[in-house]
């Protein structure tokens, strides 16, 4: 079959590699109708997740049809039409319980390698590192599915899968973000990145009540978007100073709630503390450039919340802590519990409250991804999300 | 210090951080022997500064030559470091005895985690090494385990000395085994009272010569994080069914296969 694999830092390749199979009886096979490249999937093509290697197969947006099951899937038919949850999680143990999908016990067989770099280990995620479980993606003809009695969700007929998608991972990501944020009426909320993660936080953010949205990126046509679809007001960092400006649209309070939606490759503002964080980036001695998460908790105002579901992998350096605890701040964070928010989104976009096809901006098929990836890495081409087919 | 940043050098400069990130990592939460690998490391960054030298001249040339002296200089003090480390070990791969402790977490009653403990035919299901168990009856077993040596395995009798069913389970070898060896698990509520913690103690008793050699390959270079892993596979199958595979780890969790893995796709021919 073909897949997009990595190749090296900024490479990507389509390559014919064997068909995946049944290795465990809770497995399916599914075959991919429609895959997303997502913000996540920059970091690793980028070369800054460690332990991603040559011919590690990306993606982890990903829906289909059922083509084969384990004998201990029940739950499913061959033919089901599904999305499947980014994070890779069993419903037994005590995390899965509790309704803490990502951080499922079982499903990272390389638990001891990442408990050497986080203490812990979180749950195996499809197509993202060996870190986290080395599992092959899903920007592929097929992808086996392990605990496939678990993740899945059936989808009936009546919607497509581009209405759908996104349920697998950046609409509950987003989701998460605001509700991380306890908003209640009155409240404003800040959110750092335009991306499709941003765009859904700040969607979301209205959706659970927020009075006021702000949306900070550079990307004139992300801007645009969000202020059109979540009634935000825009700040551009590279026009103006964020906390100046975050100051003064809240008359000197700061937001609420800050959201977090850029993650480790944050984009500076060219002094030299972003040169200081790039250099140290490139040469592995932090792992994050976290210009916009330090930015986001500077804004905050006293008592608030710094919701922050862009990622990190590692170490960070120049981080505001004396921040954080003189100004009574919450930071809430985590790879998205998708499992918990299938259902009530899908009721979402269902009642037409939200219609996440509007992030899409580019369908190519599958073979088309080393273009893709390039595109969406530098934005160009209004580019704001790629569905691929494969 | 005198290379330029062409691509190549910028991917070596940026392998070469990323090793360095690993040996902090091993170095502090790893086994001792990691100094050695360090010392790897710095005869790797000879050869890449005198391949630099080859292909630089006048200033350029001057400069990698005095980092070249630099890094000689920090390999004699790592080789040092390795060298004393290595003296101060005992035990691991040496004749004599060796304690190892592990734990976890299962989210099942104790009565359900000792039941399966119990019945001895299970536990090749989790524990890597072991080959099989035979229950003899009289609560005594045959266990026999891999031994890398020449395809000999390793086979011992043992029996077990106390049981409480839900509480702890107790077993050693009897005479005449290669390695003499013992272990117990204690099974206890955890504090919500929802799962129990097992808590594993092995002992082994290495001898020396050829069987002690194969003893030390069996249980690896890090023998506790094998053990820990055997439990990992053990809370799998009892809160999954099954141990967790993968492409890149089909026989699942493994310390021997983390480090160096096949890339994340399926396999030429299938696996199982
Ligand atoms: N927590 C999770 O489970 C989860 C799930 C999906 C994605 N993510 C993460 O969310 C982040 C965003 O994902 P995406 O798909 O929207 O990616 P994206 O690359 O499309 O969007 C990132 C946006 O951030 C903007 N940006 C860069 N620097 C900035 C700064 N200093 N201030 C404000 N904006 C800045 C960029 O211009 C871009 O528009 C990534 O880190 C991704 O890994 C997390
Ligand atoms: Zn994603
Ligand atoms: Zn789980």
């Amino acid at each position: 079959m073909k897949a997009v694999c990595f190749e090296g830092p900024t490479k990507v390749g389509v390559h014919d590699v064997p068909d995946p199979q049944i290795l465990n009886d809770r497995d399916a096979i599914v075959r991919v109708t429609s895959t997303a490249i997502c913000g996540s999937d920059l970091h690793l093509y980028d070369g800054y997740v460690p332990m991603v290697e040559p011919g590690d197969i990306f993606g982890h947006e990903f829906m289909g049809e059922v083509v084969e099951l384990g004998p201990a899937v029940t739950n499913l038919r061959v033919g089901d039409r599904v999305v499947v949850p980014f994070p890779i999680a069993c419903g037994g143990c005590r995390s899965c319980e509790r309704g803490l999908w990502s951080l499922c016990e079982n499903s990272n067989p390389n638990a001891g390698l990442a408990e050497k770099l986080m203490g812990h280990s979180p749950a195996g995620l499809f197509g993202y590192s060996h870190l986290l479980g080395g599992y092959p993606g899903g920007q592929a003809e097929y992808v086996r599915v392990p605990f496939a009695d678990v993740g899945p969700m059936r989808i009936d007929d009546d919607l497509t899968d581009e209405q759908v998608l996104f349920l697998t991972d950046v609409f509950p990501t987003g989701y998460m973000a605001a509700e991380m944020c306890g908003i209640e009426p009155g409240d404003v909320v800040a959110v750092w990145g335009a991306g499709p993660v941003g765009q859904f936080a700040a969607a979301s953010a209205r959706l659970l009540g927020a009075s006021e949205v702000i949306v900070v990126d550079r990307v004139p046509e992300r801007l645009a978007m969000a202020e059109e679809k979540a009634g935000a007001t825009t700040v551009n960092f590279e026009e103006t100073n964020v906390l100046l400006e975050l100051r003064e649209l809240t008359a000197g309070r700061g937001p609420d709630h800050c959201i977090e939606a850029v993650g480790m490759e944050a984009h500076g503002d060219f002094t030299a503390v972003h040169a200081y964080d790039k250099a140290k980036q490139l040469m592995k001695l932090q792992t994050e450039r976290p210009q916009a998460i330090r930015e986001a908790i500077l804004a905050c105002g006293n008592g608030g919340t710094v919701s922050m579901v862009g990622v990190y992998g590692g170490m960070v350096d120049k981080f505001p802590l004396g921040s954080v605890m003189n100004r009574s701040l919450t930071i809430r964070t985590g790879q998205t519990h998708v499992h918990r928010y299938l259902r009530p989104l899908l009721e979402h976009i269902r009642n037409g409250d939200i219609d996440p096809t509007y992030i899409i901006s580019h369908r190519m098929p599958l073979t088309e991804a080393p273009e893709a990836y390039d595109m969406f890495k530098h934005k160009n081409d209004e580019c704001t999300k790629v569905v691929l087919t494969p | 210090m005198g290379v330029d940043d062409d691509p190549r050098s910028t991917l070596v400069v940026r392998a070469v951080g990323a090793r360095e990130l690993l040996h902090a990592v091993t170095l502090l939460g790893g086994p001792t022997g990691a100094v050695w690998t360090r010392v790897g490391g710095d005869a790797l960054d000879l050869a890449l500064l005198a391949s630099a030298a080859r292909s630089r001249s006048g200033t350029r040339r001057t400069r990698v030559l005095t980092a070249l002296g630099v890094v000689g200089g920090i390999t004699a003090v790592d080789l040092y470091a390795a060298a004393r480390t290595r003296r101060m070990q005992h035990g691991r791969g040496r004749p004599g005895p060796l304690e190892l402790q592990a734990s976890v977490t299962v989210n099942r009653s104790p009565e359900d985690v000792y039941a399966f403990w119990r019945s001895l035919e299970n536990l090749p299901r989790f524990m890597l090494h072991l080959q099989t168990v035979e229950d003899l009856g009289g609560g005594r077993s045959r266990w026999r385990a891999n031994a890398p040596l020449r395809r000999r395995s390793v086979g011992w009798e043992a029996e077990i000395t106390s049981e409480e069913p839900g509480r702890r389970l107790a077993w050693k070898s009897l005479p005449g085994a290669d390695v003499d060896n013992a272990g117990t698990v204690h099974f206890g509520p955890t504090p919500d009272g929802r799962g129990t913690e097992v808590k594993v103690v092995l002992h082994y008793d290495v001898p020396g010569g050829r069987v002690g050699r194969a003893v030390a390959r069996l249980l690896g270079e890090n023998p506790v994080q094998q053990v820990r892993d055997d439990l990992r596979r053990f809370k799998q199958v009892m809160e999954t069914g099954d141990v967790v595979r993968t492409e890149a780890l089909p026989e699942g969790t493994d310390a021997r296969h983390q480090v160096l893995q096949r890339p994340g796709r399926a396999l030429k021919g299938g696996v199982r």
